[in-house]
């Protein structure tokens, strides 16, 4: 097992997901079971491998190599490093926190617990081979495979406009895919010998015309998913529409495929068109920062706030990645992950406030945090670290990225740091409308937070409170795999 | 090699001859027809049996059959489209007791001309191979022949299949004016030392004419969405697979054979039509409400992307025609073999037919977002290959706007296949669940299901069996 522990962390949930298929429909609770258990054994699998894990070896560790399409030279290829551990280790919490949400979330969306659950794990396969395959053939095979279940799980579960929202979410993710089919192949073709190997393909001279054209190809797939500005309007449907714990899944993971794939594949392939975009990934950085906040301010809706919130603070890991240098990827790469703990924290909390009221009109609340003193802790709690309060994790993250770009442009960095004074600005405006005030008779019934909710979001806490206060524990994880990145990109 | 000779490399084609006479004869004597098509199924295993892959190119027949693993590849695809069609047949209502037993007689003898069509090498066995197959897919198209919609089907095919024929018969005249032989490898000889271009330009686009008719391509296409209106399910789903295979079959070897150093001219011309083709059947597509006409749209935009392979015409772009047409074969067969079950219970090959399908038939529900999510090209299903073949194929030959092209219109595709699954998994069902299938019907069903699924996941053994 040992010498397979990636395979096994990728098909656990698939495992799960055709066992969940041969219990009978109406064994709703044994397919909850099932379903947590599984997601359950993922976490511990992850947690066995961060045993083995070496954090201060740089290459790709506990390598899994066997051919798959020989004609192709496709192989099963999978990997990990200090890029890909960290979301491993996110999908694997993410995926955990989010299934304990799923509880009593289809109950509610009219059962169907079977197929909810079926594609739930299907899904969390398709995540996890995503950051663990190193074939670029492998790598869209699994990058695919996440589009389909999603869709499922927001079109049937989702709000009132769930089919606009998941049809949206999936042609869109599927015309840049396509895309980047195209680069992909473009990249095998002009490969000699030909390969999708990533092992083999980083290091290789390319043109800086093809590596531009290619760099535009792939670069459609990942800003689609990210999604950085232009790109972005399909976020705000899906995430209003989706369910709770999807929503989790999607701004904690999916929304990480994106800016993983710059780290993973962009750069060390193309190295002097990445130079050669820098500004222009800066310019997007900021209008994505600075118009997500804006937009965030703007709303009434409490998951749509969120839902800009993340396009402001995905921003950032794009201003770290533009600024090329250490200081710039370790925010990008810390914000990744504190990002996916934080704001799937927020869209747990505005879930369990919405189950509750059936409503997420921020302001049709107020008063809540003497109605849910509780409740009002954790959104407090979640609030500030998005806004990036010292000794949580977003501080540490956005402060990262902000050095980094500093170094490489004083006005974006700037013009950056007025995205922090707005998150500030939303997220206060958003905790005083729903916490502080007068109480909405309304709501004079609703309940605080319960045990099990509780448990959804600890997990987060600590992961969150542990980094803002020392964040070389996963830091460390990072570095030198990001350092040997740097070393092959520069030009 | 004379025709005595030839017999014995030619035992699956004579057993499928003597096997459609007897099954003729015997429609006579049986009562239960359902033994009839038994029998035909039997008589295409036995073919499957006996087809073996020949060690070298034969020449049969004084050249007119020629026996090489291309034609042998298309003698399997036709055996298999004929023996699927057939089990989803047995258990097709509107036949019963009535003709069925001519039924399966004559898709005996569409196996046979199926198979003489991919290893004609002479251009009077390829016309009258096709033609062949034309007037046996007239005859099967009208075979309801009361009900008003096949008999339209038949007539219009009829009346298009002529004129697209005697287009190409014109192209073959011409050919032979310049060549005096009839034999591919003559023609191409005579062509290759006194190149007449613009008798050679003409003759290949005579040809377009008329195999652009049987590939559903644009603008020869008009007859696809009514034709398969109209006919009999089962045979719909035969004709939106075979013949249009069987016409990239000869294509290919006409191409090859005679047009292979007119490359340049032929080459941006297939561009064109596949992209008109493709566009064509994708935007037609969206707007569709009935499924049989959705799905002939939807195989026309295949066609189109078929097309992109020809259009290259390299190494890759050959084996990805191969490629993609058995694909699809499995997956469009599949898609109307649920259509034909939801068609047997509903009643109606409406859409509206498939609301809730997933709580009235969760296996065919399935089932069928499988076969839609592979005729899309999306991993890790038999469809995906396909794309992935003609796409790589285009891209090795630097052909990067019709990939780009053909990118955006499979975004398109994914739209209106979506629209059967979102009717499948998001709507209310509109009536109480199914009963299951026939027999027969299900096991072409999961034969199909999991031939889709396998051909993603493992396709490096299908493209060694395919492509050698």
């Amino acid at each position: 097992m040992t010498s397979h522990i990636l395979s096994w962390i990728i098909f656990t949930p698939l495992l799960g997901a055709f066992a969940v298929l041969f219990v009978p429909k109406s064994a709703t609770s044994a397919i909850k079971w099932i379903a947590l258990a599984t997601t359950g054994v993922v976490t511990a699998l992850t947690g066995y491998a961060l045993t083995l894990f070496q954090p201060a070896q740089a290459g790709f560790q506990m390598v899994e190599r066997a051919s798959w399409i020989p004609q192709f030279g496709v192989q099963y290829l999978l990997g990990t490093d200090g890029i890909s551990f960290p979301m491993v280790f996110l999908t694997a919490i993410i995926s955990l926190v989010a299934c304990l949400a799923s509880f009593p979330h289809v109950r509610v969306k009219g059962g169907r617990e079977k197929e909810y659950y079926f594609l739930y794990l299907l899904l969390e396969t398709g995540m996890m081979g995503t950051f663990l395959a190193l074939d670029l053939f492998l790598f869209y095979v699994l990058w695919e495979i996440v589009l389909v279940p999603m869709y499922f799980l927001i079109g049937i579960w989702g709000g009132p406009r769930r089919e606009y929202a998941a049809i949206k979410f999936f042609l869109y993710t599927l015309a840049g895919s396509l895309f980047m089919l195209l680069g992909i192949l473009g990249v095998y073709f002009a490969a000699a010998p030909h390969t999708f190997d990533m092992t083999q393909l980083v290091g290789m001279p390319r043109g800086l015309l093809f590596q531009q054209i290619v760099f535009m190809a792939f670069f459609l797939g990942f800003a689609i998913k990210v999604p950085i500005f232009p790109f972005h309007t399909w976020l705000p449907d899906a995430h209003v529409e989706a369910p709770t714990p999807i929503s989790v899944i999607l701004a904690g993971v999916l929304l990480k495929m994106g800016t993983y794939g710059f780290f993973r594949f962009s750069y060390p392939l193309f190295p002097e068109a990445a130079h050669w975009f820098q500004p222009a990934m800066a310019v997007l950085a900021v209008v994505g920062i600075i118009y997500g906040g804006f937009v965030a301010l703007a709303q009434t809706d409490f998951k749509k706030m969120v839902a800009y919130s993340s396009v402001s603070h995905m921003g950032f890991v794009l201003l770290g990645l533009a600024a090329l240098n250490a200081n710039g990827f370790r925010g990008a790469m810390l914000q990744m992950f504190t990002h996916g703990t934080i704001t799937g924290g927020l869209f747990l909390l505005v879930g369990i406030l919405y189950d509750r009221a059936h409503s997420r009109d921020l302001n049709d609340f107020g008063g809540l945090g003497a109605k849910m003193p509780a409740y009002a802790g954790f959104l407090t709690f979640f609030a500030l670290a998005s806004l990036g309060l010292p000794g949580l994790s977003g501080f540490i993250s956005e402060f990262l990225a902000l050095l980094g770009s500093y170094q490489y442009s004083k006005v974006a960095t700037g013009l950056s740091t007025v995205g922090i004074i707005l998150a500030a600005a939303y997220l206060l405006y958003m905790v005083q409308r729903v916490l502080l005030g007068k109480l909405n008779p309304k709501w004079a019934s609703l309940t605080d937070i319960s045990p099990r909710e509780v448990l959804t979001l600890v997990p987060l806490m600590v992961l969150i409170l542990g980094i803002g206060l020392y964040p070389r524990i996963i830091l460390d994880y990072m570095v030198p795999t990001l350092d040997t990145l740097l070393k092959t990109i520069k030009v | 090699m004379n025709a005595v000779e030839s017999l014995k490399y030619f035992v699956p084609e004579l057993v499928l001859l003597g096997g459609a006479f007897a099954a003729f004869t015997l429609d006579f004597f049986l009562k239960q027809k359902k033994l009839v098509g038994e029998f035909a199924l039997l008589v295409i295993v036995l073919a499957l049996c006996l087809a073996q892959a020949p060690a070298k190119p034969l020449h049969l027949f004084f050249g007119m059959f020629e026996l090489d693993t291309f034609a042998h590849f298309f003698r399997y695809l036709a055996l298999g489209a004929v023996g699927v069609t057939l089990l989803i047949s047995l258990g097709y209502s509107p036949l019963k007791d009535r003709y069925d037993g001519e039924f399966y007689g004559l898709f005996l003898f569409m196996a046979f001309a199926l198979i003489t069509v991919a290893a004609a090498n002479h251009l009077l066995m390829i016309f009258i191979s096709i033609e062949f197959v034309s007037l046996l897919s007239y005859l099967l198209v009208g075979f309801l022949k009361n009900d008003p919609k096949s008999k339209e089907a038949a007539i219009k095919y009829l009346l298009f299949g002529s004129v697209c024929s005697a287009v190409m018969l014109y192209g073959m005249s011409l050919l032979y004016g310049v060549a005096g032989s009839l034999e591919l490898p003559a023609i191409g000889n005579a062509l290759f030392y006194a190149p007449f271009k613009p008798l050679a330009a003409a003759a290949v686009l005579f040809f377009f004419v008329g195999l652009g008719f049987k590939i559903s391509m644009a603008p020869f296409h008009m007859w696809a969405p009514d034709v398969y209106e109209g006919a009999p399910t089962p045979v719909t789903a035969f004709l939106t697979v075979a013949p249009k295979a069987l016409g990239f079959a000869v294509l290919t070897r006409v191409l090859d054979m005679i047009f292979l150093h007119f490359y340049g001219v032929w080459s941006p011309v297939l561009v064109v039509l596949s992209i008109l083709t493709m566009t064509i059947g994708n935007i037609t597509a969206v707007s569709q409400s009935n499924i049989k006409r959705f799905l002939a749209y939807s195989s026309i935009a295949q066609a189109g992307y078929i097309l992109m392979g020809l259009a290259v015409f390299t190494l890759l772009g050959r084996g990805a025609i191969l490629i993609y047409l058995f694909a699809y074969l499995l997956t469009n067969l599949g898609a109307f073999a649920v259509v034909l079950f939801v068609g047997g219970e509903t009643g109606s090959d409406s859409l509206d037919a498939y609301a809730g399908l997933s709580q009235r038939s969760p296996a065919a529900a399935a089932m069928l977002a499988v076969f839609l999510l592979s005729l899309a090209g999306l991993p890790p299903l038999a469809g995906f290959i396909g794309k992935y073949y003609v796409f790589a194929a285009a891209i090795q030959a630097n052909f990067i706007m019709l990939t780009v092209v053909a990118a955006i219109n499979s975004v398109i595709a994914a739209y209106y296949y979506f629209r059967i699954i979102r009717l499948m998994y998001l709507t209310p069902p509109a009536g109480p669940a199914f009963a299951s299938p026939s027999r027969s019907l299900a096991i072409a069903l999961w034969a199909l299901f999991l031939g889709v699924l396998a051909m993603g996941i493992f396709p490096g053994f299908f493209i060694t069996r395919i492509l050698g």
